[in-house]
């Protein structure tokens, strides 16, 4: 009769992760979003300058007045990779369709008061338009960007706001039908209020530094426009009619909290870099912070008694946020 | 002095978990096995749910432990904010 005897043997790995990561962390297990971001930006090899461009490399970090050492010392604090942004957005995605169909058994949208309606429909509708420029904006930064821990999370910024528009479309749908939509994107392209915007969001599209964009686009538009609209302006509609618009802008309330924690990190490690970027940077945000202000009066006049007012507050509060970052405030405009 | 101690299946989440057990607890011990990681500190442990929050990068609700969790030792006293073993009484 033989024995047999079981015994636990722990075989230990002869490398924990790939060498160019424990180059940067140390031999230990890395995590994943490590592993998917780290050195994955192509750097070399390349046959062909774009005939478009030929002063730059396909991937050129010169692509940028920004100056980095390491262009992998940006890091994103809610690490996403493919995996976690998909499953983050997807719990975000149940809760907001929970409140889409709350609101369509209990038939809010049919009962809701008319004019609470028609403002609703008129900040919003056109904002569709705005998401789109924020969409093309984003992906244009993970393109001309430089090192995979920025690009990637611009890639999903931009993801984000196609999200954005297409919550903002169901909205529409269900507060004025198809009718909302014609009107909105004729409100965007003729109503004398939108204009201001609209050429800030076309005169965006064609910055060609992406970190300038970066700064114009996800700091100073967004970090004025989203407290406006889903803070104040939804206020003003909850306090007119009660939440039912609320309720469906749930999403891009919470997405906003979020991203804040992102742009923050990545606007820090800009400006911490070196005195010259943090110059840099105070200078693109004061020239755009200025125009995003200027351009949002006239929208929230649209909803609100004393535009003027709550776009000042907006903007100092978004002087402080910058201020936090490492933006100097005596560049002028 | 006794010792409490806690374990977790070896996974990408408990990794950032024990990072910050360690962080928060002087004296704390990691003692690594085949798909385990158990450790060990003198007298009384303390995982905070926002050193925690601060390696995730997202909200996290201590009750998430559980998912993770194989075994620990010592009388136990839970908040929102801290899980904390020790051997008080």
């Amino acid at each position: 009769m033989t024995s047999i005897d079981l015994r636990t043997v722990a075989i230990q790995p002869l490398r924990n992760t790939f060498d160019h990561i424990a180059e940067r962390f140390g031999d230990k297990p890395a995590s994943r979003y490590q592993e998917g971001s780290y050195r994955v930006q192509a750097e070399g090899n390349f046959h062909y300058r774009p005939s478009w461009a030929p002063q730059y490399e396909i991937f050129d970090p010169s692509r940028t007045a920004l100056v980095m050492a390491d262009w992998y010392s940006f890091k994103d604090p809610r690490q996403f990779y493919y995996g976690t942004y998909t499953l983050a957005r997807a719990k975000m995605e149940e809760n907001a369709e929970g409140a889409f169909t709350f609101v369509e058994q209990r038939g809010l949208a049919a009962s809701f008061d008319a004019d609470a309606r028609a403002t609703a429909l008129a900040v919003l509708m056109p904002l569709r338009h705005v998401a789109w420029g924020s969409n093309t904006n984003n992906a244009a930064m993970c393109a001309y960007g430089y090192g995979t821990t920025f690009t990637q999370p611009c890639l999903y910024h931009g993801m984000d706001q196609l999200g954005i528009a297409q919550y903002l479309t169901r909205v529409g749908l269900m507060l004025g039908g198809t009718d909302a939509l014609a009107a909105g994107k004729q409100a965007w392209v003729e109503a004398e209020a939108w204009q201001p915007l609209r050429r800030l969001v076309e005169d965006m599209m064609v910055v060609s530094d992406p970190i300038e964009l970066y700064v114009a686009q996800n700091l100073a538009l967004d970090g004025l426009l989203y407290p406006l609209v889903y803070r104040d302006i939804d206020t003003a509609i909850t306090v007119k009619a009660g939440p039912t618009v609320s309720m469906l802008l749930q999403f891009q309330t919470d997405w906003f909290t979020e991203t804040t924690k992102w742009i923050d990190a990545t606007v820090k490690t800009m400006t911490g870099e070196s005195a010259a970027n943090a110059e840099l940077v105070s200078g693109w945000f004061a020239t755009w912070a200025a125009r995003a202000a200027e351009a949002l009066e006239p929208v929230a006049a649209l909803a609100l008694p004393d535009a003027a007012a709550a776009v000042a507050a907006v903007r100092s509060d978004l002087a402080a946020r910058a201020a936090g970052l490492g933006i100097t405030t005596n560049v002028s405009a | 002095m006794s010792t409490v101690f806690i374990a977790f299946q070896l996974n990408d989440a408990t990794r950032e978990i024990v990072d910050a057990i360690v962080d928060d607890n002087p004296g704390a011990v990691v003692e690594q096995q085949p798909a385990m990681v158990k450790v060990d500190v003198p007298s009384h442990m303390v995982i905070k749910r926002e050193s925690i929050e601060e390696r995730l990068g997202r909200p996290f609700d201590l009750q998430e432990l559980q998912v993770h969790l194989i075994t620990l030792s010592g009388n136990l006293d839970e908040t929102d904010d801290e899980f904390s073993l020790s051997w008080a009484n």
